[in-house]
């Protein structure tokens, strides 16, 4: 009895704090983003209106300083991702399965391994700006190519890693057993493979989706100021405008919201579990 | 005739000796199985007839063509692996139909066929199951029924039958006895159960850290193992190590003799004097003397003993002995009832006991 109450009591505590950090923040986002007049010492805002969405969302002409039209960013921020997850599990489909499947020598492994996580291993800040003086060279900078390249080095990372995992949970026996019966390397890996593994490639395009629509700092260097992706609209806008940094990151969430929905519903534990092997 | 030639195999992964030089031939229509401890090499040589693995050197020919280095898939080769290895994703006519589909089979002779397979299997009207809403044994049996259904030239069993219960696992050998029989498919058959090995092969292959150790029917491997390890791997309980001391009768019987001084009698022509030798016995071999007189005209192999052990089993108790500086192990009948420390003579009849090499 004892136990139970005070397993409970923890559970409460959990609940609450779940939803201070999950939805205050949220909530406050919903709140600024529709406030027209919001001054000290009043608790909600004075006067409330969707003017702010509709002048993010192009509906109205907007004169207010920070404000600019999301719609088009919104539209290249998703184009991007879409363009950078087909590339990424393209490369890392196959580069995950021979980590995963193939007998490559141990020292290879981990060659190929520290070559996806070496941008992620340093400061993000030097490794970009490198990237950025390398593409200054060859005219990539402040191109959509440009950013799509960027992102392509933060989404590999987590790509390969999920897709090399996900295949190693596959027993080996499953496609031995396909080739033992008649099929080819080819088609054991697309009749019995790849159906077992959607999942865990399922969840690894959303992340590789999500972090691009999300990636910064990378993005920054490289596509300012002529490729305005949906955070660097959020950037420009915060400095100077809270209502419309919060309605465009209220669109920022949607594809998040979406995506983390579709992962409950793919992902098993033990594809994230085996990261790590 | 042979339809499964293995000649010189050898496997190596980097620094171990997996395979090494092996050589066997698995006939037509009988069972042959690969028998020893884990490591010793056994599932090697089975994955580099499958195909899943490249032989370093040797070769492997399947009706007198070779194979040694076609991919698996070419080879028409059935296999069943150790965890049944069905598709999840499939249902039982899904894991039976994709052999026969890849092999362009039009879909009612599919149909037919698996009804057939399965009726052999005796799970008939399973065809829309999941492998996961089926019991191990099941389980089992459709992947048995998945290396057959294709009608392949030989089958390979990977220890099919080792995460199966004890009881299973006893039902499941007279059930593959009888699909082997009915169907007269070659199998060759990989196991670490002696037992096992024992009922259901027709030939049985000793395997130990790669290499070939004996090769011969259960019966002779049983009688004869080729050496301790042999042995010891047979149902042999205990050892007393010796060297051959002489011969008698025009080298029928040998006579074994222990650096404590034990003289052993037994049967084995092919061994030489001094060779180092180890009489090998099972759990029923010893035989207790209550009343010295009534053996006196039989003085051989007469020993005494210390019990310095005993487990009570019903109708059975398991004796630990000390004879000089060795301990042998015996199930006797319940109706002789040593106590431990107490002293005991016993008979070793020289057609029990096994005098076999040591190496």
């Amino acid at each position: 009895m004892q136990k139970s109450v005070f397993k409970k009591t923890i559970e409460i505590i959990i609940f609450i704090i779940f939803i201070f950090f999950l939805f205050a923040p949220l909530l406050s986002l919903g709140i600024w983003s529709v406030a027209l007049r919001w001054y000290w010492p009043h608790t909600f805002p004075q006067e409330i209106g969707f003017d702010y969405w509709f002048q993010a969302l192009g509906i109205t002409k907007s004169l207010t300083l920070g404000a600019v039209n999301v719609v088009p960013a919104f539209w290249l921020s998703l184009g991007i991702a879409i363009v950078v997850v087909i590339i990424t599990m393209a490369i890392a489909i196959p580069a995950g399965y021979a980590l995963a499947k193939l007998r490559i020598p141990t020292f290879l492994k981990g060659l190929i391994l520290i070559l996806f996580l070496m941008p992620r291993a340093f400061p993000q800040q030097p490794v970009f700006l490198n990237l950025m003086l390398m593409f200054n060279k060859i005219g990539l900078t402040g191109t959509v190519l440009g950013v799509i390249f960027v992102h392509l080095v933060v989404g590999l990372v987590y790509a390969v890693w999920i897709t090399a995992s996900t295949f190693r949970s596959i027993p080996p026996e499953l496609e031995e057993a396909a080739r033992s019966v008649g099929a080819s390397r080819l088609k054991a890996f697309f009749k019995v493979t790849l159906p077992l593994s959607a999942p865990g490639l399922i969840a690894s395009a959303v992340f590789v989706f999500l972090t691009s629509m999300d990636e910064f700092t990378g993005t920054f260097f490289v596509g300012l100021p002529f490729v305005t992706t949906l955070p660097m609209t959020l950037y420009s806008a915060s400095g100077s405008n809270i209502q419309f940094a919060s309605v465009i990151a209220i669109l920022l969430l949607i594809p998040s919201i979406l995506f983390m929905v579709l992962i409950q519903k793919f992902l098993k534990a033990e594809h994230i579990g085996g990261m790590g092997g | 005739m042979a339809i499964l030639k293995v000649n010189n195999l050898n496997k190596n992964f980097g620094k171990v000796k997996a395979v090494q030089e092996v050589s066997f031939e698995a006939t037509e229509g009988k069972v042959l199985s690969l028998l020893g401890p884990s490591g010793c090499g056994k599932t090697t040589t089975l994955r580099c007839i499958a195909g899943f693995e490249n032989p370093d050197q040797g070769e492997i020919y399947l009706d007198d063509k070779k194979i040694t280095y076609i991919p698996p898939e070419q080879r028409g080769i059935g296999m069943v692996f150790q965890n049944y290895a069905l598709w999840p994703h499939m249902t039982v006519y899904g894991n039976l139909a994709f052999g026969l589909q890849i092999r362009k089979v039009p879909k009612p002779e599919i149909s037919k066929r698996i009804k057939r397979v399965l009726s052999i299997v005796q799970l008939e009207g399973f065809e829309d199951r999941f492998p996961r809403q089926m019991s191990g044994g099941q389980q089992q049996r459709i992947a048995m029924a998945r290396a057959l259904v294709f009608e392949p030239g030989i089958m390979l069993l990977d220890e099919p039958l080792s995460n199966l219960d004890a009881q299973l696992r006893e039902e499941m050998r007279f059930e593959f006895i009888e699909l082997q029989k009915k169907l007269g498919i070659t199998a060759v058959y990989v196991t670490h159960d002696q037992a096992e090995a024992l009922v259901i092969s027709h030939k049985i292959l000793i395997l130990d850290q790669g290499k070939k150790i004996q090769l011969g029917t259960p019966k002779e491997i049983y009688a004869n193992p080729k050496n301790k390890f042999v042995a010891g791997f047979i149902a042999v309980t205990s050892f007393i190590d010796g060297s051959v001391d002489s011969f008698t009768e025009e080298k029928k019987k040998v006579m074994v003799k222990t650096n404590d001084g034990l003289i052993i009698q037994g049967f084995n022509s092919n061994l030489s004097v001094g060779q180092k030798v180890s009489v090998a016995m099972r759990m029923n071999v010893i035989k207790f003397i209550q009343d010295e007189n009534k053996m006196q005209k039989n003085k051989v192999n007469i020993f005494k003993g210390k019990i310095i052990q005993s487990s009570y089993l019903g109708n059975i108790i398991d004796y630990k002995i000390k004879v000089g500086n060795w301990e042998v192990r015996t199930n006797s009948d319940a109706k002789y009832d040593f106590k431990v420390g107490e002293e005991v003579t016993f008979y070793l009849s020289p057609h029990d006991i096994i005098i076999t090499s040591e190496k």
